[in-house]
């Protein structure tokens, strides 16, 4: 199912999409720690730092631009978290960890307590993610706040985009630790779903992956990779796409050739953006929020 | 037995050889490619409605439409034979990120009626 966000926002008369059930049947044990509170954490996507081409003259600037936004906005996130494509490939391992390192200090100047980071394949599919695990740590990893289970699902250091056997038995074993109706957000970079798999916008083993996502009844998705805000259902799960910080790409399979939308001065910087989640009703109410890299909301 | 070599700059050289067969009991033909970053050349490739031909390739190849995908080994060839049941354009890209332009290999399987 797909749907358009907008034409969501008025049927629901929300300011914002609304895609959590808030079904009965929640208990505390559920968690099995402490009670889901509200909080909020911000989505940033495909930054791409190193990237240089006539799709966004300003590269150089949009990520350090957003960072101010972000610090100057009202929003006080929880956290933020990267999901991938920190920074643009390159065949040069030393050019990759240069600027990986760049990335880093960039970002560090984010005024938020925690900031949590994904790979894309622009990060770690030619070296098999060795430079990202120097630099930003473990490919896959989980974990708890404020009763919510995140998971954050490499589907990018295998080049051939698969999540691989190995790390789907981790992901049955960390799910195995939840009842079904546990609040949980998984956190990738490809669709796992069959987005469109002629741009290679898919996860090549992720029918497998969702088949071990799907019992679990509050289960979100939120992802990067395809440079712009996108919202699908498979089975009771939402699958959320974000904008990039780099280039935007057309709406799959739009056009005959994949490519980046071309850069418009008279509106630089748009389709860029990144997006506020906002999590309440014990984890169970997912509200999204966009914003442009000027801090604007869209 | 026909056999036609369309080699590109860049490295990126598409091998078609073997024959359009009259017969279904003749050997199919073999299109062989062997690419190069970052693009198929040419980026369409035609067959005709019903013919059976092996696609051997060294780079990543996912043609979804036809259900074609082929893991390809470390430094190996991955080879799918198909039958072309429909007429039509039927899109193809490189399913193993290669690197910077990975997303342009892209390309179009044309499938002539």
């Amino acid at each position: 199912m797909q749907f358009d966000r907008r034409e969501l926002m008025k049927l629901l008369g929300l300011g914002g999409v609304v895609l959590g059930s808030g079904l009965p049947g929640f208990s505390l044990a559920a968690s099995k720690g402490k009670p889901p509170e509200d909080f909020m954490f911000l989505q940033l996507s495909d930054s791409h730092w190193g990237f240089s081409g006539p799709p966004n003259p300003e590269a150089d600037k949009t990520l350090k631009e957003t960072v101010q936004a972000v610090n100057a906005s009202k929003l006080k996130p929880d956290f933020i978290v990267f999901t991938g494509d920190l920074t643009h490939t390159t065949d040069d391992d030393a050019l990759r960890r240069k600027r990986m390192t760049e990335f880093k200090a960039i970002v560090s100047e984010l005024k938020v307590p925690k900031v949590y980071f994904l790979p894309g394949e622009h990060d770690a599919s030619l070296d098999k993610g060795q430079a990202y695990q120097e630099n930003f740590g473990a490919l896959h990893q989980s974990f708890v706040h404020k009763g919510v289970h995140f998971i954050a699902v490499d589907n990018v250091s295998d080049p051939q985009g698969a999540v691989g056997d190995t790390q789907i038995d981790w992901l049955k074993s960390e799910l195995g630790k939840l009842d079904k109706d546990a609040p949980i957000v998984v956190l990738t970079h490809r669709p796992l779903f069959d987005l469109a798999p002629a741009w290679d916008w898919a996860t090549a083993d992720g029918a497998k992956v969702l088949s071990v996502l799907e019992p679990y009844q509050h289960l979100t998705v939120f992802y990067g990779h395809i440079h712009q805000e996108n919202h699908r259902t498979t089975g009771h799960i939402n699958h959320h796409s974000a904008k990039s910080l780099m280039f935007p790409l057309p709406a799959p399979m739009s056009v005959p050739k994949k490519a980046p939308v071309a850069w418009d001065p008279q509106h630089p910087a748009r389709g860029l953006g990144y997006r506020e989640i906002d999590l309440k009703d014990k984890g169970k109410a997912v509200t999204l929020e966009e914003y442009d890299v000027k801090g604007g909301r869209v | 037995m026909r056999g036609v070599v369309i080699g590109v700059a860049l490295g990126l050289l598409l091998e078609l050889t073997g024959r359009v067969l009259a017969a279904e009991s003749s050997p199919p033909r073999v299109i062989k490619m062997t690419a190069k970053k970052f693009e198929y050349s040419p980026s369409e490739v035609h067959i005709r409605k019903g013919e059976h031909v092996v696609l051997e390739r060294k780079h990543g190849f996912k043609l979804p439409e036809l259900g074609i995908r082929a893991d390809v080994p470390p430094g190996g060839t991955a080879r799918v034979e198909v039958t072309a049941e429909k007429a039509g354009r039927f899109p193809f890209a490189c399913d193993v990120f290669c690197g910077d332009g990975h997303e342009d290999m892209t390309g179009t399987l044309v499938v002539d009626p």
